[in-house]
Formats: structure tokens, C-alpha cells, sequence
């Protein structure tokens, strides 16, 4: 009996917790880095599904997108003027940081994301990368700095209010990637909140590859070394020999 | 017309890299430098990271490089025996640069070590350039003449040996010397070594200035070709695309360059190449004493 009444509260609980749901699409969830490549815009649409209608007096929803880059290993110095120069005096490593990082989000970030949850989930830009695992010590300033120069150039991106939420159900957004984009998997992450609350969150996968002509270059570099080596000489010298007798021939 | 580079990855205009490669071909036709010194840090300020840069401007200076010495041939201004000299020390050299470049790699202090470099030689070099070319020109103007050739140390050496078309009798020891010299800067500071090797055959090994440009770009583009081989297999930092670009320009400012070069007075020339190596020096020293605009900076592990 007991046990019986403990499945009805999880059915119940469950009910609840799953009466409002992301049901999502992607404009593509593959992006081709091709020669003319100059950046890409991902669309990211979707919808609240309900199974009742939202309670009467509930705060409004909000809708917050983290669009992250593949992790990779950096090194922040510090310089400081040494014998008049200025000389790179600290280091920190951070064994792994989004090369890209973007959050949208419906309205002002600290109205539809609590700390707490922002905490739990991992959302914010210094949240994710503190979530890694990176210990920088006491040393705050250099995460500050990572996080103040990715921004500069546009690596890392918050984007208040950029969710368009229409009656409280359908959702898009559109996420510019830069043209400078690094290849790999781009994890997705849409999180439906209230009150501050995450209700409800969906994952999914951008994949980011190198495509036509671009891959097979970056395949051979990194596949056949020395082959591409000589393949790089062979054009140097082509190139100078076909313009050196080109030159010939036009004063011949 | 913006262009993705597979290797740098990054998207750049490919009408600013025809531009670059272009300016530094007229100088390496000019002057017989590979212009490393020049296009390197130009192609840090583009954006390219700087393994990248590095280690492309070698594969395209072999291209230019190879397009002058077509052009120095046909005219016989090659000493093909004072070259080969000069490479055995210069991939000696090179070799014992890459292991030096990685020690000082790990200590993380390349980059000051780089430019200190650059500001050193760079600043040492044009000097005393500048100081010859104007007394060469002073020289001229008064009618004095020069004293044809000094009998140095360089002459005391053994194992000496006739390099016909400079028309010299000394040892082989200063010539694979200096070429080991040059090789070991041009693995630390990503370059030909040009303006390094021009001086040093002018002034320490007596070489007539008419076939120092030719011998120079006879050697450097074997230096390069190893140093492209080099950063191909270990690194993976030749992009291709990145160097066709920049060949491409550079191979037409190469033809123009070496044109011009045949048309300038010895000394002009050597005057025009003192100050061009000043001003990149002055830059780059600059950099050094300035403030960073910030204070921090990032940079991909390995």
C-alpha cells in the first residue's frame, strides 16, 4: 500500500514537473565550413508543449539558449614592465575553454535565470567555464581576462532578450557564429524557466565540419605530413617557375 | 572577397593577403631577402596564429624565392658553390634553432625572445648598413676610391678553397659559419634569414655585391624548403591555401622587384634595404616598450 501510494506521488510529481515541455527545431544542425565560409546564423526555434493549460497567476516563462564551442587547453599571461619592457611575468593555464559561447536568452538574464539554477546548470559564460573544472587558484583576474577578451572578439556572446517568445509558446532565436569558427560538436542547450526556475531543458548536438575542398586539405595535413609538406613545396615552386616564365613570355 | 583558410582557420580577405604577398615579393626581387621579417608579423596583425604564419611564409618564400633566382640565373649572378657552402652550415644551423626554439618553448618566454631577437639583429644590421651605404655614397661623390679588398682574419683560415663566380680564394670555415648562423636565427625568428646573410657576405666574406642577391636566394630557398618540410611533419601548420595567396602576389612583386633592383646603384640599393630594416625594427622595439592595450593574453596550448 505503501509503496503504492509512493508511485502515485512520483506519477504525480513527475505530471507536474513535465506539464510544460520544449519541443525544438534547428534551421540545420550541421554547419559546413566551406573555402567562402564568412560565419553562419543558426536559427533555434521551438515550442512550449502543455498538457494543461499554464496555471492561472503563474509568473511568465522565460526561454534561456546556451550554444557552446568545443573545449580546448589556453594558456593566460599577464605582462608586466620588466627593465623597461614589458615582459610576459604570469601564467595560468585553463585546461579547457569554449572556443565559442553564446546565451540568449527571453529578458534580462537575473529576471528569468537564478543564480542558484544558473549554478546548478552551469549556463552563464563564467559559470560553464568554471563548471570544467578549471582551478585558477586565487588568481580571478586571469579567468576575468579570458572571459573580458573572448568577449571583445565576439567569441563569447550574451545575448539579452534575443529570444523572440511569442504567447508564451513559440520561441526563436538566431545565433551568429563567427567566421573564425573552430571544428567540432557545438553542444545546444535550451532551458524553459519560471520564477528563475529551470523547468524544463533540452540538449541537443550542432555539428560544425569542414566540408568540400577545406577537408581534404586539413585531412592530408594532418593524415599525410610529409606528402602535404611536399605537395606545399611542389605548388611553391610551380607557382615560382610559371610566373617567372610567364614574365619571359610577356617581355619575349 | 573573403576566403576560409583550412589550415589557420580563420576567414580573411584574400584581396589583403594578394596585397601582402605582393609587397614582400617587390622586396625580395629588390633586395634579395626573402622578407620574412616583413610578412610574418604583418600576418600576426591579420589574425593568423602565429604557428601558422610562421611556418607558411617559409613555403611561400620558396615560391618567390624561386622565381628570383630564375631571374638571377639567366643572368649568371649565382655563386652555386658559395651557396651550397652556405646551406650545410644553414641546415646545421636550422636543426639546432628548432631545439632551441622548443627548449625556450617550454619556459614560455619565446616571444620576447623572438623580438629581442628581431630589435637586436634587425637594429645591428641596418646600422651598420646605413653607416656603409653612406659612406660608399660619400665616397662617390668625392671621387676617393675604396680600398678594394681587406686581407682579415677570414684570409688566415685553412681549408681554403676558389669560389669562382665571386671571385674569391679563402676558407670554407667563415662561409658554413655564417650560414649556421643564419639557420639557427631563421628557425627562432621565422625567417629566410636574408638580412643577415646579405650583410655578413658583403662585408665579412668580401663577395661582390652583384652575386651576394643571387647566392643568397640560392641558399635561403633550400633553407625554407627544409624549414616547410620541417613544420609540415611536426607541427601540421602549413596552410596552403594561406601561401598560394600570398605566393601568387608575391611571384608578380618578385619579377617587378628584381627589375628595379637591376636599375638601382649598388649603393642606393644597400642604403634603401639599411632603412627599410630600421623601421621594422623601430616597430617592433616600439611594441616592446609601450604599454599592451590590455595586460592579459590569451594563447592556444598545445
Amino acid at each position: 500500500m505503501r509503496a503504492l501510494l509512493a508511485l502515485l506521488a512520483l506519477l504525480l510529481w513527475t505530471a507536474q514537473a513535465r506539464a510544460e515541455e520544449i519541443v525544438l527545431g534547428l534551421s540545420s544542425d550541421q554547419v559546413a565550413i566551406t573555402a567562402t565560409f564568412t560565419g553562419s546564423d543558426i536559427l533555434i526555434f521551438g515550442a512550449v508543449k502543455r498538457d494543461t493549460p499554464a496555471p492561472a497567476g503563474a509568473a511568465p516563462l522565460g526561454v534561456v539558449i546556451a550554444v557552446s564551442g568545443p573545449l580546448q587547453p589556453l594558456t593566460v599571461r599577464e605582462a608586466q614592465r620588466r627593465f623597461g619592457i614589458w615582459v610576459n611575468s604570469a601564467a595560468v593555464q585553463v585546461d579547457a575553454a569554449p572556443s565559442f559561447y553564446a546565451v540568449a536568452t527571453t529578458g534580462p538574464l537575473d529576471k528569468v535565470l537564478s543564480s542558484t539554477e544558473d549554478l546548478r546548470h552551469s549556463i552563464t559564460i563564467p559559470r560553464a567555464i568554471r563548471a570544467i573544472g578549471n582551478d585558477v587558484g586565487n588568481r580571478e583576474d586571469f579567468l576575468d581576462a579570458l572571459l573580458r577578451i573572448r568577449e571583445g572578439e565576439g567569441q563569447y556572446r550574451i545575448l539579452e532578450g534575443a529570444v523572440e517568445f511569442d504567447e508564451q509558446t513559440l520561441f526563436r532565436t538566431q545565433i551568429g557564429l563567427p567566421a573564425n569558427l573552430v571544428e567540432g560538436d557545438y553542444p545546444t542547450r535550451i532551458f524553459l524557466t519560471r520564477d528563475g526556475e529551470v523547468i524544463d531543458m533540452f540538449e541537443t548536438t550542432i555539428y560544425v565540419r569542414k566540408a568540400g575542398i577545406e577537408r581534404w586539405l586539413n585531412a592530408l595535413a594532418h593524415e599525410e605530413p610529409f606528402l602535404y609538406g611536399l605537395l606545399a613545396l611542389a605548388l611553391a615552386i610551380a607557382a615560382g617557375w610559371g610566373a617567372s616564365a610567364g614574365f619571359q613570355a610577356l617581355r619575349g | 572577397m573573403q576566403l576560409y583558410l583550412p589550415i589557420a582557420e580563420v576567414s580573411v580577405n584574400a584581396f589583403l593577403l594578394l596585397g601582402l604577398g605582393g609587397r614582400r615579393g617587390l622586396l625580395s626581387g629588390m633586395f634579395g631577402v626573402g622578407g620574412g621579417f616583413l610578412i610574418t608579423p604583418l600576418l600576426f596583425l591579420v589574425g593568423i596564429p602565429p604557428a601558422v604564419a610562421v611556418a607558411t611564409s617559409a613555403n611561400q618564400i620558396v615560391a618567390s624565392s624561386f622565381s628570383a633566382l630564375l631571374a638571377h640565373l639567366r643572368r649568371r649572378t649565382v655563386d652555386m658553390w658559395m651557396g651550397s657552402v652556405l646551406l650545410i652550415g644553414g641546415l646545421l644551423g636550422s636543426a639546432l634553432g628548432v631545439m632551441a626554439f622548443n627548449v625556450l618553448k617550454a619556459l614560455g618566454q619565446v616571444d620576447l625572445l623572438v623580438k629581442l631577437c628581431y630589435v637586436a639583429f634587425l637594429g645591428t644590421v641596418g646600422g651598420m648598413m646605413l653607416a656603409e651605404s653612406l659612406r660608399a655614397l660619400y665616397r662617390a661623390r668625392t671621387g676617393v676610391a675604396p680600398k678594394r679588398r681587406r686581407h682579415n682574419w677570414v684570409h688566415a683560415l685553412p681549408f681554403k678553397t676558389r669560389f669562382r663566380v665571386s671571385g674569391l680564394y679563402i676558407s670554407v670555415i667563415p662561409p658554413i659559419l655564417v650560414g649556421l648562423l643564419v639557420g639557427l636565427l631563421s628557425a627562432i625568428m621565422g625567417v629566410g634569414g636574408g638580412f643577415i646573410l646579405i650583410p655578413a657576405m658583403i662585408y665579412l666574406l668580401g663577395m661582390p655585391t652583384k652575386v651576394v642577391v643571387g647566392t643568397s636566394t640560392f641558399q635561403i630557398i633550400f633553407l625554407t624548403a627544409f624549414t616547410t618540410l620541417l613544420h609540415a611533419t611536426t607541427n601540421q601548420t602549413v596552410d596552403v591555401v594561406l601561401a598560394l595567396l600570398l605566393i601568387l602576389g608575391g611571384v608578380i612583386g618578385a619579377q617587378v622587384g628584381a627589375q628595379i633592383g637591376t636599375r638601382l646603384k649598388p649603393e642606393h640599393l644597400r642604403l634603401l634595404l639599411a632603412l627599410l630594416v630600421l623601421a621594422v625594427c623601430g616597430q617592433i622595439a616600439l611594441g616592446l616598450f609601450l604599454r599592451p592595450d590590455d595586460l592579459f593574453s590569451i594563447e592556444a596550448a598545445e
